[in-house]
This record gives C-alpha cells, sequence and structure tokens, in this order.
C-alpha cells in the first residue's frame, strides 16, 4: 500500500520534471543511479549477512535467552543481540511477536525491537562513510543506552 | 581492488550461506529464502526513494530547503524533518544517503538527527506494525518514550560536536556527490 503511495508520488513527479525539463530530468536520473550504486555493495552485504544471523538465530534459541524470567542480564543480552544489525519494520514485529509466543519477556522483548531499529554494527562502516566516526560511535551508544530506559519504563507499565 | 573490498560482506555472507547449504540443506536454504525475500522487498523500496532523491537534488533549489529546513527554520523544520522520518519507508541505512542529500542542500545538523531519528523510531507503517503484533499498550508505551528519545539523541549530538565538527561533517557530505 505505501509502495504504491510512494511509486505513484514518485513516478508523477518524475512525468511533471520530464514534461518541464527533459535535461534535468535526465541529470536526475543519473545523480539517482549514481547514489543507488553508492550503497548498492554495503546494501548487498547487509541483507546477506542479516538473512544468514536471522536464520542461525531462530525465534527459540533468542527466546530462550530473553525469557520473561531473565530480569536484567536477559535485556542485556536482548539489547545486544539487537545491535548486531538494524533490520526493517517488516521484519522485527513480526519476528518479536514470535519471541513473545515463544516466551520472551516484554522488557526484554522492547530492548531487543529498540536496538533492533535505531543500533547497527553492521551498517556502521556504511554510516561512518557518510558521517564519520565519532558521529556513528555516539549515535549508536546514545541509542544503546536509551533503548534500555525504555525498556524499563515498559517493564513497569506492560505486564 | 576497492571493488572487491566493497562487496566483502556480502561475499562473505553468501559464501557462508552456500556452506551452510551444502552441510545442513534445510537451514540453508531458509537463509537463501530469506536472503531473496529481503532483497526483492528493498528492490521494491527503492527506486522511488532513489527518483525523489534525484529530483531533490535537481529541482529544490538551496534556498528553499535552508528556508524550510535550514537555519532559522526553528521548530517548523523540526517538525517537518520529524514528519518526514516518520512518513518514510525502509530500514535506517536507506535514510543515510537522503540525509546526506539534505545536508548538502542546507538543512541543519539538528534537522538532519531529527530526520534519522524519526525514521528510526516513529516511522507510522512501523507503529502500526508495532500495535498489531505486540499490542496498544506496548506500542503506545514505546511511541510516548521514543518522541523524547530522539529528542535527548539530537540535543546530546549537538552539543557533543563543535561548529568546526559540524563544518567538517558538511564539507565530507559534500564530497561523496
Amino acid at each position: 500500500m505505501q509502495t504504491i503511495i510512494f511509486y505513484t508520488v514518485a513516478l508523477s513527479l518524475l512525468l511533471l520534471s520530464l514534461i518541464k525539463d527533459r535535461e534535468k530530468t535526465r541529470l536526475s536520473l543519473i545523480k539517482a543511479w549514481k547514489s543507488f550504486e553508492n550503497i548498492l555493495p554495503s546494501m548487498l552485504g547487509m541483507i546477506t549477512s542479516i538473512a544468514l544471523i536471522l536464520t542461525l538465530l531462530s525465534p527459540t534459541v533468542i527466546s530462550s535467552i530473553i525469557g520473561s524470567s531473565s530480569g536484567w542480564w536477559g535485556t542485556l543480552a536482548a539489547a545486544l543481540v539487537g545491535s548486531i544489525t538494524l533490520i526493517p519494520a517488516f521484519v522485527a514485529f513480526p519476528m518479536a511477536a514470535m519471541l513473545l509466543e515463544s516466551g520472551a519477556g516484554y522488557m526484554q522483548l522492547s530492548a531487543f525491537v529498540s536496538t533492533l531499529t535505531m543500533v547497527g554494527v553492521i551498517t556502521m562502516p556504511l554510516e561512518t562513510k557518510f558521517f564519520g566516526k565519532k558521529f556513528t560511535a555516539l549515535r549508536n551508544a546514545l541509542a544503546f543506552a536509551l533503548s534500555f530506559l525504555v525498556a524499563f519504563v515498559i517493564s513497569k507499565v506492560v505486564h | 581492488m576497492k571493488r572487491i573490498k566493497a562487496y566483502l560482506l556480502f561475499l562473505i555472507s553468501a559464501a557462508l550461506i552456500a556452506l551452510l547449504f551444502l552441510f545442513d540443506r534445510p537451514t540453508g536454504t531458509r537463509a537463501a529464502v530469506t536472503t531473496l525475500t529481503s532483497l526483492k522487498e528493498m528492490l521494491l523500496i527503492l527506486p522511488p526513494v532513489f527518483i525523489l532523491l534525484g529530483l531533490l537534488d535537481v529541482w529544490v533549489p538551496r534556498e528553499t530547503m535552508v528556508r524550510f529546513m535550514g537555519e532559522g527554520s526553528g521548530l517548523k523544520g523540526g517538525l517537518l524533518a520529524f514528519l518526514l522520518g516518520s512518513a518514510a519507508a525502509g530500514p535506517l541505512y536507506v535514510v543515510f544517503p537522503i540525509a546526506a542529500a539534505f545536508m548538502r542542500k542546507g538543512a541543519t545538523f539538528a534537522n538532519i538527527l531529527i530526520l534519522i531519528g524519526a525514521w528510526s523510531t516513529t516511522k507510522i507503517p512501523m507503529i502500526l506494525f508495532e500495535l498489531s503484533s505486540m499490542g496498544l499498550r506496548f506500542g503506545l508505551t514505546r511511541l510516548a518514550l521514543n518522541i523524547p528519545v530522539i529528542l535527548i539523541i539530537t540535543l546530546v549530538m549537538s552539543r557533543a560536536f563543535s561548529k568546526e565538527e559540524v563544518s567538517a561533517l558538511y564539507a565530507r557530505v559534500e564530497e561523496l556527490d
């Protein structure tokens, strides 16, 4: 659904651009291709390594580490596993739901989901390429630390 | 050589999946299927994102971006960055080239941080996913907390980077083009 909206918007704007100025449109497509090419190798690497990790870390393996009685250590373990990589929400949440069913706790899952979406060790080289070491290290460290704060509140609110 | 280095992670992971396939066929197959599914998903999401980026680069003058998200755009600029990040699609690493393009056009450092933060945690499709798979209480609590989390990260990082460091960062992004 969202994809359809994005395609409609992008293609209509592209058409509009083509009507207004062919040369500029050509230039914009070249730029689009160049920035795509720029992140293609890292993206292929991330997709493949993420798939490999997700396959090896089955829900049973993960939920045995982050069960609802695993406390802060389980939360730490969940945050660490979540930090390995950044994954899109359409993969993260079905996975979290599966983990919940197989006995993971809410506090642990909160840390897991937060770091999954905000902290990525595998994606660090790409982030560094764009924004440098300090930015990447600080952003990931802050997100990692704050994930625990969120997890703590979740543990008080959701039972 | 540089080309090969760029593909190193891909080559290693692909080799590991191939090995896995040889020794443990079902697990190897699952890894390969997951790779292809995510690849398909990404290839579906990316074309419009990059077409829009290209159009932004060519059509939107620097002054426009500065007016909306640059120095002096104030609260409105921050809100716009937040809404743009929240409406987007794709995993966090897709935002890196987008943020870089915005920086080249003159968006402020703080607004870039808000954009990245919103992209990572308050994306609308992601919230819908979360509410349906984790329950209302869990999803809404995390949403309510993630907004201050984005602001804290933005504030701390704005403080941690000196004016010179921010300028260096903008110069670096300029060179990436």
